[in-house]
């Protein structure tokens, strides 16, 4: 039968080509503007969250010192904090921004399946910004209930912003959901139907295994936040009791009756710990490319690589109550969530091998990307690692409310995830923009931002392990807390102002090197994959010129012997490549004259 | 290939462009339907948690059963209705035949408009009889469920006027038959749902 690629008929180029200024680069349905736009936002937001984290470290290490900062405003910057960062950067910017950017580029399609849902995505998306900042201008400000939202204390009058803020968080939560199930349709639609010739599901890079499975779970885990937000929403204007029990507030008995708050969490955490794997998993791709292209080696067991990331998926679903262990809940319960959370933990393993095994015998080229990937190997096994500890039902329990939990899980899906955006970011920046970033620059940033996310957690698994708790505005009297944990909230305060002001050299890398950065060429790390091999840098609308691509081979052969560079790319046919004596390739393997 | 075949392929050993891949695609089916396909799945997950939250609600002991409102039985029927005149119009169109094709996909939707204003009206003779959306669990996941379900049959609606003003405009069967059989495959499903849903409502 005839290939005859969808993207490259006719009605489709014209249908979304633009025309002006404002559909070029406004309401754009290139997925590469898309995908800036859903970036830019999405570190935007992500700087607002930084911010909060801030004043949040300046209350603790300096308690009594600001009067800006208020119990009520500590707690709503917990909660923006947090939500943020999960959901409107982490998600958005790995799978909006970096979804956008690389699936149609990797898969060698001209754009996504559906443009005008792409669009619509992002902007819906900005919509949901929108409608969260907003609560910070409401009367009583956005809500402080914590990220997680439990009812009924979100609800209560003694938490700030239970009346509005909430209902406008509740509401961008469900904006964005729409948003994102826009996009992900999109996203895994033309992973399974758009790519190119010769491109099989197990020649994609590994970052499109990630983002495409993350993508599946985000569909899946996301309706529970949906339902959840619908529902307490309907608690909060309506009046119901679908989690909001009998309650009697300020010696008031509310309307409420009956409705249980454990429900609430267990569709909470359903949709929750995916979220944790929608977030790693599409940073688990990015890494590993990066790993590879910077190694000159192929990726170590890349099909262990697949199986992994689709048996994470597959597990992230049935771990979700591991997070509510301190809910009351019924031992045997709590034993199987143990048990399938320690199971989790093989194939994230495995990858954690395969990384450091990619790396064994490499021809490490020490870029600032590689910097990044290989700190992102520390990092997320600390965190890992200490996930182990509270994956377990008696360990968590006295660790549950204390900093040992705010170490591990900023360690292992906030620093983790964002050491990997960073390497991802100067990765593809000469792609994107045709110019390098400054090297120099991009060092002092790793070594600020690695060293100083390290002064700040590792001293909070002490602070947990000492019995601080989380979540307090401030200590008070507390006789188990020796006063010398004092000395270190202060430290890790000034190691928290130290990172947010070392990103300003991140900005002003990226933004300094789009007019003066040196040009890049178009495959400046000698990447095999096939976003390096566009005939224009950055690649112009419609990606590939007159014809698309055909794949002949995986996106990792590096370092291959005999070849005339140390790469071959994967839309190189085998005609070029060098022979097989050349190379020490097995011919009793080679089945593709079967296939060509 | 098979999905296993695929999913066991050695890459860094096969070199070539590699026949029989489905190049095309990893499903022999338009991206369309693809999407759609993944967007039932959502919905199912959607209805399917709101039907685990009923159940754990039910539990507790607050709980009274729903009135049994008979008008349903009757909006059950236009939706059925509904089904059918899609399914009849997806059958005329895979023929390629113009006869009756405007009439049963126009009408599959009137229908469908027409369930959802039964829906309404039973709604009202809800609140007048004084179940209101606050009065017991069980009234409130009515209001919440037929409201969603609603929902999710407007955004079918919207799609199908869409292609009802391409249809009326002159356009062939044969290039609408994509359009009205992603419609009729997503009236069935709400059909399913709503059946689903009325037989847990007026068991419980």
């Amino acid at each position: 039968m005839a290939y005859v690629p969808l993207a490259d008929q006719d009605s489709e180029m014209e249908m979304h080509h633009p025309h002006s200024w404002v559909t070029k680069y406004v309401w754009s349905q290139d997925h590469k503007v898309i995908a800036i736009q859903y970036g830019g936002l999405a570190i935007a937001v992500g700087v607002v969250a930084l911010v909060l984290s801030l004043l949040m470290r300046m209350q603790l290490g300096f308690p009594e010192t600001f009067d800006l900062i208020d119990p009520s405003s500590y707690y709503q910057s917990v909660t923006m904090h947090g939500m943020i960062m999960v959901v409107y950067m982490l998600t958005a910017l790995l799978l909006g921004g970096f979804g956008n950017y690389l699936i149609p580029l990797m898969c060698g399609a001209r754009d996504m399946v559906f443009p005008f849902l792409n669009m619509l995505s992002v902007w819906v998306y900005a919509l949901s910004v929108i409608i969260l900042m907003a609560s910070f201008f409401v009367d009583g400000g956005p809500t402080g209930g914590g990220w997680t939202l439990y009812p009924p204390q979100t609800a209560m009058a003694g938490t700030p912003g239970h009346d509005m803020g909430i209902v406008l968080m509740l509401l961008s939560l469900a904006v964005f959901i729409v948003a994102f199930t826009m996009g992900g349709l999109n996203y895994v639609t033309t992973i399974l139907q758009y790519r190119c010739r010769g491109l099989t599901m197990m020649r994609l890079p590994l970052t499109v295994w990630g983002i495409f499975i993350a993508t599946i779970l985000g569909l899946f885990a996301f309706p529970a936040l949906l339902v959840s937000a619908i529902m307490m929403l309907f608690d909060m204007l309506l009046g119901t009791s679908f989690f909001m029990p009998a309650v009697i507030e300020s010696g008031t008995p509310l309307d409420h009756n009956g409705g249980s708050p454990i429900l609430f969490q267990h569709l909470f955490w359903f949709f929750g710990h995916p979220e944790v794997y929608i977030v790693a998993l599409p940073a688990f791709g990015l890494v590993s490319d990066v790993l590879s292209t910077h190694a000159r080696k192929n990726i170590f067991g890349y099909r262990m690589m697949v199986w992994a990331i689709i048996a994470i998926g597959g597990l992230s679903f049935i771990v979700w109550a591991h997070h509510m262990y301190v809910s009351g809940m019924n031992p045997y319960f709590g034993f199987f969530f143990a048990t399938t959370t320690l199971i989790i933990a093989v194939p994230t393993a495995l990858k954690v091998y395969n990384w450091v095994l990619t790396l064994w015998e490499g021809d490490i080229r020490l870029n600032a990307p590689m910097y990044f990937a290989i700190g992102f190997i520390f990092t997320f096994i600390h965190g890992g690692l200490t996930g182990l500890f509270l994956g377990n039902v008696v360990i968590d329990l006295p660790l549950s409310d204390t900093y040992f939990v705010v170490a591990h899980f900023h360690m292992v899906m906030g620093v983790s995830p964002v050491l990997v955006i960073f390497a991802a970011l100067y990765h593809w920046y000469p792609k994107v923009t045709g110019r390098m970033f400054h090297e120099g620059m991009a060092k002092a940033h790793f070594w600020c931002t690695f060293l100083g996310t390290y002064a700040i957690y590792l001293p909070m698994h002490y602070l947990g392990f000492l019995g601080v708790p989380r979540r307090y505005y401030a200590m008070g009297s507390t006789d188990f807390i020796p006063e010398t944990a004092q000395d270190l909230n202060v430290t890790i305060t000034y190691a928290a102002l130290f990172v947010g002001a070392a990103q300003l050299l991140f900005f002003i890398n990226i933004f300094w090197s789009l007019r003066n950065g040196e040009k890049s060429g178009p495959n400046p790390w000698g990447s095999a994959s096939l976003e390096w091999q566009t005939p224009d840098t950055p690649p112009v609308h419609g990606n590939w010129g007159d014809e698309l691509p055909t794949v002949y081979r995986w996106a990792y052969d590096y370092s291959v012997p005999g070849a005339h560079e140390d790469f071959i790319p994967q839309n190189v046919p085998e005609s070029v490549e060098p022979t097989a004596d050349e190379q020490h390739f097995d011919p009793s393997h080679d089945t593709s004259k079967a296939d060509v | 290939m098979s999905l296993y075949k695929q999913l066991t392929d050695k890459p860094w050993e096969r070199k070539g462009i590699l026949g029989g891949l489905n190049p095309e695609g990893a499903f022999e089916s338009p991206p369309e339907r693809v999407a759609l396909g993944f967007f039932l799945v959502i919905a199912s997950v959607i209805f399917s948690l709101l039907g685990v939250s009923y159940v754990i609600r039910m539990s507790l002991p607050d709980w009274e059963p729903l009135a049994d409102p008979s008008q349903l039985w009757l909006n059950t029927g236009l939706l059925f209705i509904s089904s059918v005149l899609f399914q009849w119009a997806r059958n005329t169109a895979k023929a390629g035949k113009q006869k009756n094709l405007i009439t049963a996909f126009v009408g599959g939707g009137v229908f469908a408009l027409l369930f959802i204003m039964g829906q309404m009206l039973t709604w009202d003779s809800l609140q007048e009889a004084g179940y209101l959306v606050t009065s017991n669990p069980a009234n409130s996941f009515f209001y919440l469920l037929t409201g969603l379900h609603i929902a999710h049959l407007l955004g079918g609606l919207w799609v199908w006027s869409k292609a009802s003003i391409r249809l009326l405009s002159g356009s062939k069967p044969e290039d609408m038959s994509l359009s009205i059989e992603l419609c009729t495959l997503y009236w069935h499903f709400l059909l399913i749902i709503w059946l689903v849903m009325f037989a847990i409502l007026s068991n419980t």
